[in-house]
């Protein structure tokens, strides 16, 4: 945490974070229109999801299964009884005036993940968020204000409803998160679960992940919380940590002047990295929650619980834990095999075909993960297996080619796929680690170079490196350089 | 029983702008509606399960497959207006809330 020098009071700062995540069902929670991002204004709407009179929503199954399956995989008790609740209030995204929401008995509840913070010295520290729960929901529709580019002097509105009835888990944490860095890494750790489930593609930017923060500060060791305000608007997870860490210093600041904290909410901007208050006027909180009366409860079957708790996947903390325990990798190198799924499971298929561990996560993380971003690419987009990854990295184990070899083979093994094997021996790249061989090359060197080898002898003794470098041009990089230098430099004295 | 300041309260909530006058005729016709509720509370309910709803029936869902509705115009023909692809709505928020 951040204080200015000259205060005496320490505060800390007290956070919980509001996540809420769309769903990746192809239709929306309680009608069939699609779900699909970036459609024609208005293309996804059906007499459901616009709120006609007489209609009836139908919970998406797949909405529950993702549901409870997050649920199960944050810790939490899944409810044996939940229902829907009416949300009421006035705002143009919503065409009902009411939010059909889940109040008093949410599908999930209890739960937490843990965070791990890596130290200066590489160490993981880990931590235990609650998680208070979680529940499904249907999203709103988007407003484009009219006459001006915010809302406060528009003139008209413009609604699109395709996002309305789309399908959200809001997910509640407990206050336990303590600093910007804390909160961004329960949010990038909520969104690895999440899409190691496979039931939210945790795009931010498209607004399918947005996290809204609570914060308040109070003086280390008081046990009451301070006036807590709302922050919204944050589109990263840097930017969370950002907008955390401003407002600690902006809430301790009007304490420290004798000022009071006006419970609000307030707007991350982005560009002058500060938050502002909101002045719209909030109105009554008074939502009038009551039974959603055209769906019925939720009474989850025990054997439907056991089947989806079994088709949960390792999650990335399980993941962690065994990569360090059982590989002896650092913590920094875990986080990142284990930070996508896919890439785990490419890390575990090498070392199932035989790869060591440490080889396979430098290849991976390294040179391929390189690729990847450059190219723009999925793991699964590449036609390197894991296996003949393995067999790149058995290469060099075994002498057979040297690892410069190895990585001016990546880029067609990456692209057209292929034995790393077979193309060594195609293109005659076999390492050349038979001493006779290497001897009569050096000597042919030498006797090309007696000017240079002269110098040597007379002392200088840096044109070891030009002789290097001549033999590996001599080979197309072929001779084993370990054996290459040994024997260069017993020739070299002569 | 209910009062007129809850009358207000609930009118505010709904975005009912009621005059004074209709506040007290509502605030007595509401009392009288609630007061014909109250009779339920002669039953003796204290060995009954508390119910969200009065039909036992629960987990119904349906399967994500995916019904595109094809008469968009037919729900644009309910709007009060309409500007292109959007739907239009009034201003809404006061200049001086700003």
């Amino acid at each position: 945490m951040v204080t200015a020098a000259p205060v005496k009071t320490k505060y800390e700062a007290v956070i919980g974070l509001e996540t809420h995540c769309q769903l990746s069902t192809a239709t929306k929670i309680f009608c069939s229109c699609s779900t699909e991002f970036g459609s024609e204004p208005n293309h996804n709407v059906c007499p459901i999801c616009m709120g006609m009179p007489g209609v009836l929503p139908v919970l998406n199954e797949t909405v529950l299964e993702y549901a409870v399956k997050a649920g199960t995989a944050l810790n939490c008790k899944i409810s044996d009884y939940s229902k829907f609740d009416r949300k009421q209030y006035f705002y143009p995204d919503l065409p009902k005036n009411y939010q059909v929401s889940q109040f008093d008995l949410p599908i999930a509840e209890h739960g937490w993940l843990e965070i791990e913070l890596i130290d200066e010295d590489g160490n993981p520290n880990r931590k235990r968020i609650g998680i208070t729960r979680l529940h499904m929901e249907e999203d709103a529709g988007k407003l484009v204000h009219g006459g001006s580019d915010r809302l406060s002097g528009s003139t008209h509105s413009l609604a699109d409803y395709n996002r309305a009835g789309v399908p959200l888990a809001e997910i509640v944490s407990e206050p336990d998160i303590r600093t910007g860095q804390e909160a961004a890494e329960y949010a990038q750790e909520m969104r690895r679960i999440l899409r190691y489930l496979g039931v939210c593609d945790g795009n931010m930017q498209e607004g399918s992940m947005r996290c809204d923060v609570n914060i308040s500060v109070r003086p280390v060791g008081q046990a009451e919380f301070g006036t807590k305000v709302e922050i919204k608007n944050m589109n990263s997870f840097n930017a969370i940590g950002r907008a955390i860490d401003y407002e600690i210093e902006r809430q301790i600041e009007v304490i420290e002047s004798g000022g009071t904290i006006a419970q609000e909410t307030r707007l991350w901007e982005e560009g002058s990295q500060r938050t502002i208050s909101m002045r719209l006027k909030e109105g009554s909180s008074d939502y009038r929650y009551f039974p959603e009366p055209d769906l019925t409860p939720i009474e989850v079957p025990p054997e439907k619980l056991a089947q989806w708790k079994s088709e949960l996947p390792e999650l990335p903390a399980q993941k962690r834990h065994r990569y360090e325990a059982d590989f002896g990798l650092s913590a920094y190198d875990v986080r990142n095999l284990t930070d996508d799924r896919a890439i785990a499971e490419f890390f575990e298929a090498t070392l199932a075909a035989g790869a060591p561990a440490k080889q396979s996560a430098n290849w991976i993380m390294g040179d391929i993960t390189g690729y990847l971003k450059s190219e723009k690419l999925e793991i699964g987009a590449i036609a390197l297996t894991p296996e003949a990854l393995t067999e790149l990295i058995l290469l060099i184990e075994n002498n057979t080619i040297s690892s410069k070899i190895a990585k001016d083979l990546l880029p067609e093994l990456l692209t057209q796929g292929g034995s790393p094997k077979a193309l060594v021996e195609a293109k005659g790249l076999t390492q050349i680690s038979d001493t006779s061989a290497l001897d009569s090359l050096i000597d042919e060197l030498l006797l090309a170079h007696p000017t240079e080898l002269e110098q040597y002898r007379g002392g200088k003794t840096k044109l070891q490196g030009f002789f290097v470098g001549q033999l590996m041009k001599k080979t197309g990089g072929r001779a084993d350089p370990k054996l290459a230098n040994q024997l260069l430099l017993k020739k070299l004295a002569g | 029983m209910i009062d007129q300041t809850q009358v207000h309260k609930v009118a505010n909530l709904a975005r009912l702008a009621l005059t004074e006058a209709e506040e007290v005729q509502f605030t007595t016709q509401l009392g009288s509606i609630l007061d014909y509720f109250e009779q339920l509370s002669e039953l003796d309910v204290s060995n009954v399960e508390p119910t969200t709803r009065a039909i036992d029936v629960s987990n119904i869902t349906r399967p994500d497959d995916l019904q595109p509705n094809g008469d968009r115009d037919a729900i644009f023909a309910n709007a009060p207006d309409q500007d292109g692809d959007f739907f239009k709505v009034p201003k809404i928020m006061k200049d001086q809330e700003a």
